[in-house]
């Protein structure tokens, strides 16, 4: 992210007293690339190599059982990409992923804006406050999960009784398991995804802290003067806000959209512990798992795994254009 | 002589005056407005982080009963306050517990482990970035990030089958060799934003002084690193603590291999055990994370987003 600032330096070698310098630039050149060794040799074999290999598996017929005795010069076929393009239960989940991936982002940015504004001005308390919040996103997902599904737990969980006792539900809501409730409003029936509503809530709740977190660095380190000069001018704390604050924002802010994207379209520990992928919220990740362990067809789950990488691309490249056309700089 | 630069009395005390809108107008409604609904907002956002881990506190420290019969409860009666859920959680299952001992065993190896190998590597890696020009410097951080953008389960494939032959699935040891792995580049990015952050010229008197790089790295970058490698390894300590998919792909037919993750997940869909034990469990999962993050929030949210300040 910032390597563009530190290539600046380098050209200054050629000035003054050039020969002794470039042997110390040459000698930092190859003491460089063995300090950089043993990150490059992990990274290689255990990121790089097993991605390319993936990709290879995406265009091989290739059993769980067979692949013990697997080497890399199979037949290449395209059957896994037509199996999965062809089965009705990608698109369904592609259009799962995509609603998650967007609702979550959205809800998660937002919250986080809300809460480094209010508690931007300093008061008492605020640091521990600020660690409050936090809370959700350091802990272990494990356990925020099993915590969230004992509160939605239909017989027991707090949020249902309380739902039934102060809110007057007639009956408690299985948020986790509904693929689709009816909410009666005016006489109309209108159908609601509960469980995946349910887990873009979670992701709201446990990412907000990510934003939030860069949001009061960055406000931190505004300067107050320009704000100061609009009140004077008889601006509203909205407009201010709107006018002043957000923009000043804006770039960590796509920056911030950019990454939960990514790691959003990839997610697949929090659905697989909050429900499984049932009830409506089987997003790709969850699909690739089950391919890979229920059907046990690694290439179909290499094949999928390879497509939704290309669609998060697609997507990346999409909203990149759309912000250097808008002038903003990522 | 120089009384006409000197500000009029009549304009200093003016300039707060006009600050001081009249009521009723736009202006004076919306920053009451505003000043109310910003403690609304703090307290509610404190509520939603808040609630759901005393939830946690206090199932873990009443009896199944006492949960079943008033579920609405959000206080425990000391008539009821127990510790045997813990007792039951923590004792191996030969005790008739559910072996989070064991877990927490293992999870601390695992992470301290994964801790230990991330910063050995990435240190070094860290300052290569921030410093030496080497063939490649700029295109490191781009294929890096290039990895994040494929789901982790498609490198999991060949690394199940990869661990499998060479007969590291199962252990201990193949999971921290990922744990290394996936926070390697993380370690990187943290590690060098402080390096850059070290003024060069006091490297050049080093250097100068007739250290090697070497030496310039090991007696003061290393030194004034400090406080910046402490966060990087709190960071790598929690994402080892925390992660569940490997473990679950690699040690899942493994019980005394578990990690506190991977059990706690494991354990909470069986209908045996109560709700009441698997929330002492998540208490064990979750506590050495909470002490880490309390302890040390200050220095651990400053490594994370230096550099955020720049926008």
């Amino acid at each position: 992210m910032s390597t563009a600032v530190t290539e600046t330096k380098e050209p200054r070698t050629e000035t003054e007293s050039t020969k002794k310098r470039r042997t110390l630039t040459q000698r930092d050149a190859r003491l460089g690339l063995w300090l950089m060794s043993p990150t490059l040799l992990v990274v290689l074999a255990i990121v790089i190599f097993p991605l390319l290999w993936s990709i290879l598996l995406s265009f091989q017929r290739m059993r769980l059982i067979q692949i013990g005795r697997a080497d890399f010069f199979e037949p290449l076929t395209l059957a896994n990409y037509e199996r999965v393009l062809g089965s009705s239960q990608f698109w369904s989940s592609l259009l799962i992923t995509f609603v998650y991936t967007f609702g979550s982002v959205v809800l998660a940015i937002s919250l986080g804006v809300l809460a480094a504004m209010a508690v931007r001005q300093p008061f008492r308390g605020r640091t521990l406050v600020r660690a409050a919040y936090l809370l959700p996103y350091v802990a272990p997902v494990v356990a925020v999960t099993f915590i969230w599904r004992t509160m939605l737990n239909p017989q027991f969980g707090i949020v249902n009784v309380f739902g039934q006792k102060v809110l007057g539900w007639d009956e408690p809501i299985p948020f986790l398991s509904q693929a689709v409730g009816t909410w009666n409003v005016l006489g109309l029936e209108i159908p609601i995804p509960t469980a995946l509503l349910t887990t873009i809530a979670f992701e709201g709740w446990r990412y907000f802290p990510f934003a939030f977190l860069f949001l009061i660095a960055r406000l931190a380190a505004m300067s107050g003067e320009p704000e100061e000069a609009a009140l004077v001018d008889g601006a509203t704390p909205w407009q201010s806000f709107r006018f002043i604050v957000l923009p000043q924002l804006m770039p960590i802010i796509a920056l911030l959209a950019v990454l939960r994207t990514i790691w959003t379209f990839n997610e697949f520990d929090d659905i697989f512990l909050l429900t499984g992928g049932a009830a409506g919220t089987g997003v790709a990740s969850v699909q690739i798992y089950n391919y890979l362990t229920v059907q046990r067809n690694v290439g179909a789950a290499a094949a999928q795994s390879v497509i939704m990488a290309l669609v998060l691309v697609a997507m990346l490249s999409v909203y990149l254009l759309i912000l250097r056309r808008r002038g903003e700089r990522v | 002589m120089s009384t006409d630069i000197v500000t009029p009395p009549s304009q200093v005390a003016a300039a707060p005056e006009q600050r001081r809108l009249p009521r009723g107008t736009r202006h004076h409604v919306q920053s009451r407005v505003f000043g109310i609904g910003r403690w609304v907002v703090i307290i509610g956002f404190l509520i939603a982080t808040l609630v759901p881990f005393y939830y946690m506190v206090l199932l873990s420290v009443k009896p199944i009963e006492a949960l079943l019969s008033d579920p609405a409860s959000m206080i425990v009666k000391p008539s009821e306050f127990t510790l045997q859920t813990y007792v039951n959680v923590l004792s191996s299952p030969a005790a008739g517990g559910q072996g989070f001992g064991r877990f927490l065993a293992n999870s601390a190896v695992v992470a301290l482990a994964s801790v230990a190998l991330a910063l050995l590597i990435g240190i070094p890696g860290a300052y290569a970035i921030a410093r030496l020009p080497f063939i490649g410097r700029r295109y490191i951080s781009g294929v890096f990030l290039a990895a994040y953008l494929f789901p982790a389960i498609l490198m999991a494939i060949p690394l199940f089958v990869g661990f499998t032959r060479v007969g590291l699935r199962g252990s201990l040891v193949g999971l921290i060799i990922v744990y290394t792995a996936q926070t390697v580049p993380v370690a990187i990015y943290m590690l060098r934003n402080y390096f850059e952050t070290v003024p060069e010229s006091i490297e050049e008197a080093g250097l100068v002084d007739g250290l090697s790089r070497m030496g310039v790295l090991r007696q003061i970058s290393l030194k004034l690193a400090m406080p910046s490698i402490m966060s990087t390894g709190l960071f790598v300590f929690m994402i080892a603590w925390n992660e569940f998919l490997f473990a679950l792909l690699f040690l899942v037919d493994r019980r005394e291999r578990w990690t506190v993750s991977l059990g706690l997940s494991q354990l909470s869909g069986s209908v045996e055990i109560p709700t009441t034990v698997l929330m002492a469990g998540s208490v064990v999962l979750t506590l050495p994370i909470i002490i880490i993050f309390f302890a040390t929030e200050r220095l651990l949210t400053g490594g994370l987003t230096a550099g955020a300040e720049k926008g």
